[in-house]
């Protein structure tokens, strides 16, 4: 096949969209989003990253600010929620065998996080509504700075993207508990009793013979453990909306509100308690359960210490509900005994559970020798690199001493955050992207084996090279948030910036790949109504 | 004596170190297990060996810390030490406002820095000369945000905010206005 007829119809032409249930279109069509809001961060953290070497012009300040706002929002909830959401509402059924309970709540989800995403992105872009994703009161109802009529979009927005989350959690839930038309009715109570830990847990303290067969599959239990703390922060950042809409829309209908009616430490304490259930919490049990579904499948063996494994997820769940006064250390009215007993204590159990499920997955590939260094593995290998890499950092900055000269910093999202995100979190959605491509696409082949080898090259030493450069210039003192108007820490910010262009690069050879694997017509085709029965996973073999 | 720069000195060398070694464990890990070779059984007491080290290297870093940094026990005992000089700061409309034109210092004084938003959160850091970092804390209205440091050595220090602002907080520096002598 000639070029032309590869991008349209895809690798050979295997790739028939009119084959796909409507799972399969509904899984696609959420990591198709999910890429291309991938694409947006990325993009804007290649802005970000020229305006700190320098400052362009025809960019101003108040936009710079929007983007830096905008960044991770669309890179968590447009692009990770996305995808994440996506593939758990195919993998839960898939694992549990059985269809998921609401195919409508799956396409529900699906619309409310891209159009709430949009909205939220397109507020910002046009009004600069700029409180950063931190919102510190009272920031976010600041009208000397912001346009209320653009904080109440943005707010909106990611009100949508919650209303998508809740969504996903009763579809999660009720998937693992509820009974089939016509099946013999299901132990409801004990699969999810399973699910959460609690069968888990008292297996642990049982003799051998005593204990009972798990119902619940480990990577389904970890993403019910990981959706207890999506549950959660959709409460509190759904909550916190509300309370920043009820300002805004009564200083459009003309009346002021104090702001200093909400104490700021509180709100902070409450809005940080909510924010780490993302990034201490459901990102870290999510990811140890792609894991866990990735080794198991490409071993076919079980995990090693498996039942350690299910009663980790669970401490990682109380761990992530006591964690959030690691970002408080620097704040001087925090009551001490939350900075040491949930800031710097707790915290450090995150090493421990990561570390742990580090461990597990390693021993299980190691004992499956010789293996195929696939996409799917080499992939897997640099998320588990990239969480090798950035929890220690972060159990570093969460130290007392040493918080006084790293808050705020560029380590904090170099070498910590982007680091996690970048090379832990994307590389191991990346290694299940290539896992289920196949299985997915019914049989669909990758374009070129080249292009995925040069994604991940790009990608990893993008990745850790950008963090580590951010890494030292915050180091040396330079602060995350603001602008460097004299070049300050410009050999930094442009190794920085070559490194964040390798990303972009891998970015685009990926998507190039993907579109001609798929084809043209394919990527539509995944847009267009599917005949099947939306209760099928895949089609039935004839 | 130590100071801030010792300290990002020793944290520049242990976790370039560890990542250069994690960089090669991986990449040994990666080459080899796709060669052909015994898998070989691991024993659990290898595992709960490595959990335990975990959970030892989490604590101790804390305990280390604590006994090694200067200003996290003074930080956390500042409530019971005598500061020898006390200066007010408030914060209004992304400005600072000293008590005086230069805040100065004497090396070894323990100073309590007391700051006061007025309405934004804001943050409060001093800044050598080649802007590395030499402190700072958090700005909270509402509440007292107070930090009490003991300079080591004499300096020239400038006032900035820490904290995201709004797009106005971009220009809050004060430069050059602590200055440390002996």
């Amino acid at each position: 096949m000639n070029f032309k007829d590869t991008f349209l119809v895809g690798e050979q032409g295997l790739f028939k969209p009119e084959s796909l249930t409507p799972m399969q279109k509904l899984l696609l069509k959420f990591v198709v989003v999910g890429l291309i809001y991938y694409g947006f961060a990325v993009i804007e953290g290649m802005i970000m990253r020229i305006y700190q070497i320098e400052p362009i012009a025809a960019l101003g300040e108040h936009q710079y600010f929007a983007i830096l706002t905008a960044h991770p929002l669309v890179g968590i909830f447009g692009s990770t929620y996305s995808i994440v959401f996506g593939a758990f509402l195919f993998v839960v059924p898939f694992m549990m065998k059985k269809p998921l309970w609401s195919y409508k709540l799956g396409c529900w989800t699906f619309w409310l996080i891209t159009i709430g995403t949009l909205t939220f992105w397109l507020s910002g872009f046009i009004s600069h509504y700029a409180p950063l994703y931190t919102l510190y009161w009272p920031l976010p109802v600041d009208f000397t700075q912001f346009n209320p009529m653009g904080g109440i979009f943005f707010i909106l927005g990611i009100a949508l993207v919650m209303l998508g989350a809740v969504f996903f959690v009763i579809n999660i839930f009720m998937t693992i508990g509820y009974t089939p038309e016509g099946w013999e009715k299901q132990p409801s109570g004990a699969l999810m009793a399973s699910a959460l830990g609690y069968s888990g847990l008292r297996n642990l303290f049982k003799k051998k013979k005593k204990q009972k067969e798990h119902l619940v599959p480990l990577p389904v239990a970890a993403v019910a453990r990981g959706t207890v703390d999506v549950a959660l922060n959709a409460g509190i950042i759904l909550f916190t909306g509300v309370l920043i809409l009820v300002y805004m829309i009564a200083h459009v209908m003309g009346f002021s509100f104090k702001d200093t009616a909400i104490d700021a430490l509180l709100y902070k304490n409450w809005f940080w308690w909510g924010l780490d259930l993302i990034a201490d919490g459901l990102v870290l049990i999510f990811v140890a359960g792609t894991w866990y579904l990735i080794t198991m499948m490409i071993t076919g063996k079980k995990i090693f210490m498996g039942n350690i494994a299910r009663a980790a997820l669970l401490v990682e769940l109380i761990v992530s509900w006591t964690v959030w006064s690691h970002h408080l250390l620097s704040d001087q009215a925090q009551p001490a005994v939350l900075k040491i007993v949930s800031g710097e204590m707790v915290t450090a159990f995150e090493l421990i559970t990561q570390g742990l499920a580090f461990f597990v997955v390693l021993v299980t590939l190691w004992s499956a020798r010789p293996l195929k260094m696939t996409n799917e593995l080499k992939f897997l290998l640099g998320g588990l690199l990239g969480f090798a890499l950035a929890v220690p950092a972060g159990i570093m900055q969460a130290d007392i001493g040493l918080n006084r000269i790293l808050h705020n910093t560029q380590w904090i999202i170099g070498p910590h955050v982007h680091v996690a995100i970048l090379i832990g979190l994307t590389m191991t959605l990346y290694s299940a992207i290539y896992l289920l491509f196949p299985i997915v696409t019914n049989g669909a082949k990758l374009y070129s084996q080249k292009l995925a080898n040069f994604h991940f090259w790009a990608h990893l030493i993008g990745g850790i090279g950008m963090g580590a450069f951010m890494g030292m210039a915050g180091l040396e003192g330079m602060l995350r948030r603001t602008i460097y108007f004299n070049g300050e820490f410009d050999l930094y910010m442009i190794l920085a910036g070559l490194s964040g262009s390798l990303l972009l690069f891998a970015f685009l050879a990926f998507f190039f790949n993907i579109v001609m694997s798929l084809g043209l017509f394919g990527v539509i085709g995944i847009f267009t109504p599917s005949k099947l029965d939306s209760k099928l996973l895949v089609p039935e073999e004839k | 004596m130590v100071d801030t720069q010792l300290v990002l000195w020793g944290q520049t060398i242990a976790y370039s170190s560890y990542a250069i070694v994690i960089i090669l464990l991986m990449s040994w890990f990666g080459y080899n297990v796709s060669k052909p070779g015994k898998a070989g059984l691991v024993k659990p007491a290898i595992f709960y060996t490595f959990v335990g080290f975990l959970t030892v290297l989490g604590v101790s870093l804390h305990i280390v810390t604590y006994n090694t940094i200067p200003w996290t026990a003074i930080d956390l005992n500042r409530d019971d030490i005598q500061a020898d000089k006390t200066f007010y700061i408030t914060v209004e409309n992304h400005e600072f406002k000293l008590p005086s034109e230069k805040l100065r210092i004497k090396v070894g004084e323990k100073v309590v820095f007391d700051v006061t938003s007025n309405d934004l959160t804001y943050g409060f850091g001093l800044f050598r000369k080649d802007n590395s970092m030499l402190m700072q804390m958090q700005v909270v209205p509402g509440h007292r945000n107070d930090i009490m440091w003991e300079f080591v050595q004499p300096g020239t220090y400038t006032i900035r905010s820490t904290e995201y602002s709004g797009p106005k907080g971009t220009r809050m520096i004060l430069p050059d206005v602590v200055e440390v002598t002996n």
